[in-house]
């Protein structure tokens, strides 16, 4: 990989704003070879917020270590959840290195050690965080050939490395080791260059499968989550929690909680909770608090919100356009207009948010089960005042995320406990707390109104989002009138959504592929065309035409008209730079309205493949995480009420609903990497509902296809 | 009320004085150190707090201590030999059947005791067996493979 020279100013080493020194690596650390860099010259790529920019430590981070026994140490604010970067990103850093894939050592998730980053999420640690980790790893192997070229008096163009060793090209028993290399040396280099990646071709280990890195520590019970630490003199916190997310406290009482032997009861304002050393004991006192409310509720639910916001006073903004509607609308022989629905839903991890926190001197530490430790860090330095010097975070394995571990609550809850106790505090949410305190995947409407031409030609697209969100609401089909147009809160209006909500695996993008996807189905099923043909004639993009080619051929599928009884849907889309295609067969008993999904067949286009393997695995856990969404998850509320609070009543995918799923990765080794974690959950709800269709003439479009919605959609075939 | 109890853990006779209406999961946690059982929901509802008690998979989160007096139990610590994997852990990492890797262990027992009562499951009983446990990664299918990978290595065992 080649730097390229970017127009980044120079910063100081030591920031002049706020005084604060320069981490000192070597005496963190210990010697060798330290990369470090800088994050103001790369916000871009971290796509961090204007108010992220505005918290960002002025400050290098150390990107990656060559020790003095050779070990090399990459260091990333990323977190691992299950995506399997702790085994992909080794990978990539070997390649560039030259060094054995297992004499890299991954330190994750630490403020104190690691360079600053927004968040696990989006896809992106392999497309963004990727090309720097190579970029640090090419800074190094300069500093190493220099290093070599003294040491053996050879010069550097003569020189080439291989398994972390640098030889003589012409003499090759002149050789030296990274490790000889690395001794007694204290190098600092700073990574202040923008790269571009120029060479996807020459790889040992990218682009071959690995398993998990840490599987074995996983399937021992060795590895270790936040809630598997434990501290001397640690105490377990139970937090008093409102029954609504509308609810206020009036009075609490907590006279019979503290009659437990052991108990701690804290206060701090509408803040209340307890301590023990005993998790059990903590559970039991909690429900002793007397506590009364006054609740402000709205008259809104589950079944009454889609109506609310189509109601609702909105911001309205035109987000894409293109030609002209009218126009679209003279050339289209029929015209389509549909509405469809889709509920929230829960993350679910089966780690619930868990924190650690201790205060030690001045200085507060939280180990957490967090996406975002920097953005932790910034929470706490906001809303308990310590200094952003005075709070380390730590991240342990994630017990998976899925977006809902952005927000990282329990963290602060810990580490205002620890401060007011000056005890090392443990919280681990209930599963109820977990439900309670979610943010959301929102709720949203999508209304289309589309039309075709005699020949099955999209003429017309004209496309509304309440208050789902955007991602993912490109055409993507060659279509010239065409105008997408978003619905969102109007800060001067009540708010629609009665409780949090936020990124829910490709946010947005599951409602967005949803809804195009049936349209596109309507309209090839009316122009009596084949509904893969339908989509070919429409699109003109070679990589999802590419995905669509590639899951037909693995699927063996036959061409035909919509409904043909057979039970087999469509659907495609794009998301964090890759495309995706699917093809679900599924039986529907029209007598109790119950969807079973026979198979899914899934292609993906995510330029150079790092891991496939990997990729596999994060494709298979899309689709079946996917029927959960398209199946049965959605959550009932009440005003701010979140009835739903456990898994007898909200339903995730279980093994008996498991499909055969098939899938065809379409490497392009001369692209670079694109996400993964995300795109293949993006058409499983579309390509169920168009499978059912198929199946039997009855169009859903709501979420998820509940055996009623079903019965009801036959009624009316 | 503490009391004294005494049961076999992981294979060895064990005798502690604790408070008995404590759950056997926090208990595994707080006090022995046998961190691999999960706390996923309080409620028996999710499966990764199982552990097997004489054999057969319990979830931990809703038995008061008290109960496994006299007993076996055996968690994910317990199931490896000599520092050789169980061969359903072995079947996990060969099949790659997990992801963030918090529902495993609670997997890796129920099937365990699965395979106890059923050598020879077909993968239609593995499902069934499986149902209860909880993964929201969506490592299901690699897991069904796994479980039958280790029920043919565990018959060829014997």
């Amino acid at each position: 990989m080649k730097n390229e020279e970017i127009n980044i100013q120079r910063l100081p080493k030591t920031s002049e704003r706020n005084g604060m020194k320069r981490r000192d690596f070597f005496k963190i650390l210990g010697g060798g070879i330290i990369i470090l860099f800088q994050p103001w010259g790369i916000l871009d790529l971290f796509a961090g917020t204007a108010e992220q920019r505005r918290s960002l430590p002025e400050d290098y981070n150390a990107f990656l270590r060559i020790a003095e026994d050779g070990t090399v140490s990459c260091f990333t604010g990323k977190i691992e959840m299950g995506q399997g970067i702790i085994t992909s990103l080794p990978q990539m850093m070997a390649d560039e290195l030259n060094v054995p894939l297992e004499s890299i050592k991954m330190i994750m998730g630490d403020t104190d050690l690691c360079p600053w980053d927004a968040g696990t999420w989006g896809s992106l640690t392999t497309r963004a965080f990727g090309p720097y980790m190579r970029a640090a790893a090419a800074e190094a192997k300069g500093v190493l050939f220099e290093l070599a070229s003294e040491k053996l008096g050879v010069p550097i163009a003569q020189l080439e490395a291989n398994n972390g060793i640098i030889s003589d090209t012409k003499d090759s028993m002149k050789s030296v080791t990274y490790a000889q290399l690395a001794k007694g040396q204290r190098i600092e280099r700073f990574l202040d260059v923008k790269p571009t990646v120029e060479d996807y071709t020459e790889f040992n280990y990218v682009t071959k499968s690995y398993k998990h890195s840490d599987a074995e520590a996983k399937v021992t019970g060795e590895a270790k989550f936040t809630g598997d630490l434990k501290l001397p003199g640690m105490v377990f916190a139970r937090i008093l929690r409102p029954p609504s997310h509308s609810a206020k406290l009036t009075s609490v009482d907590v006279s019979e909680a503290e009659k437990i032997k052991g108990v701690e009861v804290v206060r701090d304002g509408d803040f209340v909770a307890v301590l023990h050393e005993n998790r059990d004991r903590a559970d039991e006192a909690i429900v002793k608090i007397k506590a009364e409310y006054s609740f402000n509720e709205l008259p809104v639910n589950n079944k009454t919100i889609f109506e609310s916001m189509l109601k609702a006073d909105s911001v309205v903004r035109v987000i894409k356009s293109s030609g002209d509607l009218e126009k679209g609308n003279q050339l289209s022989e029929k015209i389509f207009e549909s509405e469809f629905y889709d509920p929230y839903i829960a993350h679910a991890p089966i780690e619930t948010h868990t924190a650690l926190a201790q205060l030690v001197g001045d200085k507060m530490t939280v180990w957490a089960g967090t996406q975002s430790p920097f953005g932790l860090q910034d929470t706490i330095v906001g809303e308990l005042g310590f200094p952003r010097e005075k709070v380390r975070v730590i991240t342990p394995f994630v017990g998976g995320g899925f977006g809902g571990k952005s927000p990282s609550q329990q963290g602060v809850e810990a580490a205002k406990l620890a401060k007011l106790t000056g005890k090392p505090v443990m919280v681990v949410w209930t599963r109820d707390e977990e439900f309670f305190y979610d943010h959301f995947h929102p709720a949203g409407v999508i209304k289309v109104k589309s039309g075709i031409d005699k020949s099955g030609m999209i003429k017309l697209w004209d496309y509304h989002i309440y208050y789902s969100g955007t991602r993912g609401s490109e055409t993507t089909y060659d279509v010239q009138n065409a105008v997408t147009t978003s619905y969102s809160q109007n800060r001067e209006a009540p708010s629609v959504h009665q409780f949090s909500t936020g990124a829910w695996r490709a946010p947005n993008n599951n409602t967005n592929t949803f809804a195009r996807e049936s349209q596109i189905d309507i309209m090839a099923s009316a122009a009596g065309v084949d509904p893969l043909e339908f989509r070919l004639n429409n699109l003109k993009d070679e990589n999802i035409i590419g995905c669509l080619k590639a899951v037909a051929d693995k699927f063996g599928y036959v061409a035909g008209k919509t409904p043909s009884g057979r039970g087999i849907g469509i659907a495609c889309g794009a998301d964090a730079g890759s495309w995706v295609a699917q093809i679900a067969e599924v039986k529907v008993d029209k007598n109790t309205g119950k969807v079973e999904v026979v198979r899914i067949a899934c292609a993906q286009y995510m330029g150079l493949c790092v891991n496939p393997q990997g990729a596999t695995i994060q494709m298979e856990g899309c689709i079946t995480m996917g029927l959960g969404y398209a199946l049965t998850e959605e959550l009932v509320f009440e005003g701010g009420n979140i009835i739903d609070r456990g898994f007898d009543s909200y339903q995730i995918p279980r093994f008996s609903w498991l499909p055969k799923i098939d899938t065809v990765i379409l490497d392009r080794k001369d692209q670079p990497p694109q996400g993964v974690g995300e795109p293949a959950i993006i058409a499983v709800g579309a390509v169920i509902a168009n499978a059912i269709f198929d199946a039997t003439g009855a169009r859903l479009y709501r979420l998820p296809f509940t055996p009623a919605r079903v019965l009801e959609a036959l009624k009316k075939v | 009320m503490e009391e004294t109890i005494s049961f076999q853990l992981n294979g060895k006779k064990t005798e502690v004085l604790i408070d008995t209406s404590q759950t056997l999961l926090w208990v595994l946690r707080n006090h022995f150190g046998l961190t691999g059982t999960k706390y996923g929901c309080g409620m028996g509802f999710c499966g990764s707090c199982t552990v097997l008690i004489d054999d057969e998979p319990v979830r931990s989160c809703m038995l008061p201590v008290g109960d496994i007096a006299d007993k076996k139990v055996v968690t994910i610590e317990g199931l490896a030999r000599n520092g050789k994997l169980h061969p359903v852990q072995k079947a996990f990492v060969e099949h790659d059947a997990l992801q963030c890797g918090y529902c495993t262990p609670g997997m890796i027992m129920n099937a365990t005791g699965l395979l106890l009562k059923n050598p020879s499951p077909s993968k239609q009983e593995i499902k069934e067996g499986m149902e209860d446990n909880l993964c929201r990664c969506g490592a299901h299918v690699r897991i069904v493979e796994a479980v039958h990978t280790a029920s043919k290595e565990m018959k060829g065992g014997k």
